[in-house]
């Protein structure tokens, strides 16, 4: 349990959430820790969790929270994405979380700002409703961040793309229904690569293997193929050859989802290890008594204040979008890293208890390797802030 | 019909809380607060019947500080039509909110007051019944339902109190010791409801934010004619004792000896 109350959240950063956000807050943790945390290790036994959890989330408007309501959205801003991206930790299921963020903030949000009235209305609607699952294909075994480098191709046919090559990672892979895909329909580097809404009954397309993982277990991550796979041309999203900016685009959405999980994680799990540090005694007293403890906690406890204003600072630029990606990837970089530390410094204060996989401590250790690797490693931020910085 | 339904602000369930040192009252600072969970099964009753016998209305009322807004705003996300908030700051004892409501029940003259059967926060359990005594209303208490709240009747929202076909009495199933009885009672009436009444619904993101251009009027004792100078005084809070350590027996043999002969349970 977050034991920092509302009032606190909102105090830390005053303007933006309003009674609006908190009543969606209220809504999310009584939904997340009512019909998903008591399935968090069931899910992550079975490699997958039911598709029911998307349309689910979906009524309560968690998917299309920051959408237009001419989509099918909730209507809200960034910060009820937020709010939700916050909440979401209750689940006590990492590979939950991001299937379903990645349905929510990161395949989709792309069909909105650039989708056809056509586009939206057959795949960012069904999927904003938990419909159809939605997945984001831009890696691939050759190319991560370096999105320039990537191979898939899609050469104009008549009406038609034809879509050759594979693609690697890709979340909600399994069992998406549609991929928004990033090709190269042009020459080499950032210039020729364009942007396809890829649904995945088309003939030529396989899913190779679900990627076996160390950590988010019930998530799905897979290595896809595609061998002439024919995409009506419609399904091109925004210009040919112009998918770059996009693709680096929706990358900051990512990162700052994924900075501001680490933050609400963090908390969680300092809280309750201080909660658990009263409960249990060693020598005669309570294990938070003991000098040594209390120091590490409050240095978390001061860094992940620090990671909160970062990221929330980051938010407030990409909500009213001004630049912002030195400050996303500042945010992705130092929170993500420093919830490497507090895992291990939490899963350790929690001795032989933090080694069994029923406590969350102990599956936090798994899943968070994956936040200073995924959605662009720490080395990438680290790059990407030093081309930002006059001086080097 | 109108339907009055009443939401009391509570310290979450979820919270951690600690007695003030001077035994005063609870910290509450760093506690967050909901709607008395046995109120929104009242609000999901009052939908329910509203959205069964349209046209309908359903208004819900509390009493407290500005804060109290909140858990209106979450029953008019939930779906209820308007709201009141008879704004208090001070402590106001079940009496007190009673005679309040009754207020509320000569001017908004509903057809049925709906309410938990009691706050999780000082687990009175009697505003209903006062209400239903100071208004000269029947009264049911602790309403439930025979169906299981996995039954198809549940999911298909249907509500558990029965209205008769003029509108005029309405049949109330309700929990005893060991059982349910069926209580017919004439309207208006105050039924207080319990925890198998259904299941509520979540307020979703689109209704909250459609919630925000519903009414709240606000209104306070002095306006209503009540002296709620409260007639209960809090003497001590105190928590409840820890639990001991427990102990390990080997096998169930000693069990059975232990429970019969130190705990003479059995």
């Amino acid at each position: 349990m977050n034991e920092r109350s509302f009032s606190e959240v909102r105090m830390a950063i005053e303007a933006p959430f309003t009674p609006e956000h908190d009543l969606f807050r209220r809504t999310l943790r009584d939904y997340v820790t009512r019909e998903l945390a008591p399935h968090a290790l069931e899910w992550d036994e079975a490699g997958i969790f039911p598709r029911e959890v998307f349309t689910g989330m979906a009524a309560i408007g968690a998917l299309g929270v920051n959408y237009p309501e001419e989509v099918g959205g909730s209507g809200g801003d960034f910060w009820h994405a937020v709010v939700l991206a916050e909440e979401l930790v209750h689940s006590r299921n990492s590979g939950v979380n991001m299937g379903l963020l990645v349905q929510s903030q990161i395949a989709t949000p792309i069909l909105n700002e650039i989708g056809t009235e056509e586009q939206k209305r057959e795949f960012l609607r069904p999927a904003l409703a938990g419909e159809k699952i939605a997945a984001l294909g831009i890696s691939e075994p050759d190319a991560g961040s370096d999105v320039a480098r990537i191979k898939t191709s899609a050469r104009r046919v008549g009406d038609d793309y034809v879509v050759n090559g594979a693609k690697m990672w890709i979340t909600n892979g399994t069992r998406a229904d549609f991929i928004t895909l990033a090709v190269r329909t042009g020459g080499p580097g950032h210039g020729g690569i364009s942007l396809l809404v890829f649904p995945t009954d088309v003939k030529g397309f396989s899913v190779s293997k679900n990627l076996a993982k160390v950590g988010n277990l019930s998530s799905d991550t897979a290595l896809l193929f595609f061998e002439d796979c024919k995409v009506p041309a419609r399904y091109l999203l925004g210009e040919e050859n112009e998918g770059f900016y996009q693709v680096m685009t929706n990358f900051q959405g990512e990162r700052l989802i994924a900075a501001i999980g680490a933050v609400s994680g963090m908390q969680q799990l300092v809280d309750e290890s201080i909660r658990y540090g009263n409960e249990r005694s060693a020598f005669d007293k309570p294990l938070i008594k003991f000098q040594t403890w209390r120091h590490k906690f409050v240095e978390h406890l001061t860094g992940i204040e620090a990671a909160r204003w970062l990221t929330y600072r980051a938010c407030d630029l990409f909500n009213r979008r001004e630049p912002a990606v030195k400050e996303i990837s500042m945010a992705k970089l130092f929170a993500t890293d420093l919830m490497q530390r507090v895992v291990y410094d939490c899963q350790q204060f929690h001795g032989g208890m933090g080694y069994v996989v029923e406590t969350p401590v102990a599956r936090a250790f798994r899943d968070v390797r994956l936040l200073t690797i995924g959605g662009g490693t720490s080395e990438i931020m680290k790059e990407i802030i030093a081309k930002l910085v006059p001086g080097f | 019909m109108k339907i009055l339904v009443t939401v009391k602000r509570v310290e979450d369930y979820e919270s951690k809380i600690k007695v003030k040192p001077d035994n005063s009252w609870i910290v509450t600072e760093g506690v967050n607060y909901r709607a008395n969970p046995f109120d929104e099964i009242a609000v999901e009753e009052a939908l329910r019947l509203r959205d069964a016998n349209m046209p309908s209305e359903v208004v819900v009322a509390s009493i407290g500080s500005g804060a109290a807004q909140a858990e209106i705003r979450s029953a008019l996300a939930m779906g209820a039509d308007r709201g009141i908030l008879v704004k208090h700051d001070g402590f106001v004892d079940s009496d007190g909110v009673a005679r309040l409501l009754a207020k509320l029940g000569e001017k908004e003259k509903p057809d049925l007051v709906l309410m938990g059967k009691q706050a999780v926060d000082v687990d009175d359990n009697v505003t209903g019944q006062l209400l239903a005594e100071y208004l000269s209303w029947g009264q049911v208490t602790f309403a439930s339902k025979k169906e299981s709240l996995e039954s198809p009747e549940e999911k298909a929202k249907k509500p558990g109190i029965q209205l008769a076909a003029d509108k005029k009495s309405a049949q109330v199933v309700r929990e005893v010791d060991g059982g349910v009885e069926t209580l017919e009672v004439q309207l208006p009436a105050v039924v207080t409801v319990d925890l198998r009444l259904n299941v509520p619904r979540y307020a979703s993101l689109p209704n909250i934010m459609k919630a925000k251009k519903k009414p709240i009027e606000e209104l306070t004792p002095q306006a209503l004619g009540v002296d709620v100078a409260p007639k209960v005084k809090v003497v001590r809070v105190e928590s409840p004792p820890a639990r001991k350590a427990g102990i390990k027996v080997p096998d169930v043999a000693s069990l059975v000896k232990k429970l019969h002969e130190e705990a003479k349970v059995i």
